[in-house]
């Protein structure tokens, strides 16, 4: 059942060392916010699923909370390479980055299957790819019925996920709209779920068939306005481009990326001096 | 190339949408695809269905995103679906006449790397991954490809197949159970290739204007095969051009107008 509770407690609560954590959100709705928190309080050895690894799987990586990458894209969207991406699988900074490469369509089946409590997914797909040559998870099957070959992959089974919604009522139940992505079914797929939202309102007004995660299968809910940024957060506010841009400089040296991480994320409380951070740090840019 | 009142990249993009048709409901990669696709939509065919694989059914972005799930299509398209019902029901569902893609790697039978150069464990650069092209390549009904040419990029042999194209050739395809026709077109900064009825090597059937055999030969790193009849691209009609521009203006006075850093 849900608990309205603020972000710290929900991560030192809910995820431990060693876990299976999917922060979901396609590009849309990234749980940033939740990100760094897992940075601030040190977390190790995580298995990381993400559909994206995108801006924050490369601070979780490069600040050495990953042991291993469960993924399908791994960039910096309209921008280029995740650098501290590239460096863990490349040259093993800061720790060897053990990983399970799939496909979307393979992310997107096996949460479904864990969300529905199946063994297994299976879809057309894969084949005559070298990907099943390099992943021993991806296997192929017959048919019962009509003696087709398909893909069949494992369930996707976290023991957490994490995303970022617009809204929650006083009683925890969760709305998002826009782009939705595999949010709903890494929830549905996982033991444990935290949301962070924009706000908590008293009604959510949500048509009949809106996304809703009823506050029975989420156990924290935490405020954290702009918690997706720099991804967006529909309605509220739009993708910070030049952040993405600015992150490129930033995390192509481990020096550059890890004084960057120290200042504004493991030297800040939360997300709310975060931003009061990048706020001064940028006023000094201007003054300089 | 002297004289010209447009760029190569200019004449790859306008040659590239004119591939898609009115009635087309197009798979669209994020970069040179999504900016083909849409040059199309805003040319000759309007009522074209964009569909994106973050889950905009119908996307008709006044500017081009900058990533595969900004605002801009969710806002503007006919509905949005959850990624895995965009999978499911409509690219394995059997909806998609067209998938669009652009690649890091190709060889000559249209097979994409987009995963590593060099060894898969022990890789030289480590390249995103497969995202939705795999399933793109085998399951659209034909799939287009748009990338630039050269020695880099057209390679003898791929390190890693992320997406299949027509794998060995010949029937390679039909043999590994793939619903779609495969790649009908791979359109370069200098010319076009299609494949080879039989062989399904990729021949190359039309050079842009100004652009020679022997200067695509030298940018391809296999034998390239050249068919006896080399078509001319026909030049970006100043329309085309005027929209293309006007595009790419918008989206860039968009994207440099949000946030900071």
């Amino acid at each position: 059942m849900a608990e309205i509770t603020t972000l710290r407690e929900a991560v030192a609560g809910l995820i431990h060392d060693g876990d299976h954590v999917a922060f979901e959100g396609f590009t849309h709705l990234i749980p940033s916010a939740a990100a760094h928190e897992v940075i601030r309080q040190g977390r190790r050895n995580l298995t990381l699923y993400r559909m994206t690894p995108d801006l924050i799987y490369d601070q979780l990586i490069g600040m050495g909370c990953a042991a291993k990458l469960v993924f399908s894209w791994g960039g910096n969207p309209g921008v280029g390479s995740l650098h501290r991406f590239r460096d863990a699988i490349q040259k093993g900074w800061p720790a060897p980055l053990e990983i399970d490469e799939r496909s979307h369509a393979d992310m997107a089946n096996s949460y479904v299957a864990g969300a529905a409590n199946l063994p297994f997914a299976v879809m057309r797909g894969y084949a005559g790819t070298d990907l099943p040559r390099v992943n021993e998870r991806i296997k192929f099957i017959d048919c019962p019925f009509t003696g087709e070959r398909l893909a069949a992959m494992p369930s996707l089974r976290p023991d957490v996920a994490v995303i970022h919604a617009q809204k929650a009522d006083r009683r925890g139940n969760v709305l998002m709209w826009g782009i939705v992505g595999v949010q709903k079914e890494a929830v549905l797929a996982s033991r444990r779920a935290i949301v962070t939202v924009e706000e908590i309102v008293d009604d959510l007004e949500a048509p009949p068939n809106a996304v809703i995660l009823p506050r029975w299968v989420v156990d924290a809910v935490a405020v954290v306005p702009g918690g997706a940024a720099p991804s967006y957060a529909q309605g509220y506010y739009e993708r910070d481009n030049a952040f993405y841009q600015a992150w490129d400089p930033i995390s192509r040296e481990r020096e550059s990326f890890t004084a960057w991480m120290e200042r504004h994320v493991r030297g800040t409380a939360d997300f709310e001096e975060y931003k009061r951070s990048l706020a001064a740090a940028a006023r000094e840019t201007v003054d300089a | 190339m002297p004289d010209r009142d447009y760029t190569a990249t200019e004449m790859m993009t306008v040659a590239a949408a004119r591939r898609l048709a009115n009635d087309s409901v197009c798979f669209v990669g994020i970069g040179l695809p999504s900016t083909a696709a849409n040059l199309a939509r805003l040319i000759h065919a309007p009522d074209i269905t964009l569909i994106y694989e973050s889950g905009p059914i119908g996307a008709k972005p006044d500017v081009l995103p900058l990533s595969i799930g900004d605002g801009e299509l969710a806002s503007t398209a006919d509905t949005v679906v959850s990624t895995p019902e965009i999978f499911r029901y409509w690219l394995q569902g059997g909806r998609i006449t067209s998938g669009f893609l652009g690649a890091a790697q190709i060889d000559r039978y249209a097979n994409i790397n987009t995963t590593v150069i060099g060894p898969y464990d022990d890789p030289k650069v480590r390249l995103p991954g497969a995202g939705g092209a795999p399933e793109i390549a085998s399951l659209a009904g034909e799939v287009l490809i748009i990338l630039r040419q050269s020695e880099r990029a057209f390679v003898e042999k791929l390190d890693f197949i992320t997406s299949v194209g027509y794998g060995e050739g010949g029937d390679h395809r039909q043999r590994l159970g793939l619903p779609g026709r495969g790649p009908v077109a791979v359109i370069t900064d200098l010319g076009v290739l299609t494949p080879d009825p039989e062989s399904k090597e990729m021949t190359l059937t039309a050079v842009h204007p100004g652009v020679t055999e022997d200067a695509v030969r030298a940018a391809t790193g296999w034998p390239l095969k050249v068919a006896n009849d080399v078509a001319v691209s026909e030049p970006p009609r100043p329309q085309e051009l005027e929209v293309l521009r006007d595009l790419l203006a918008r989206t860039e006075k968009a994207h440099a107008g949000q946030g900071a850093a």
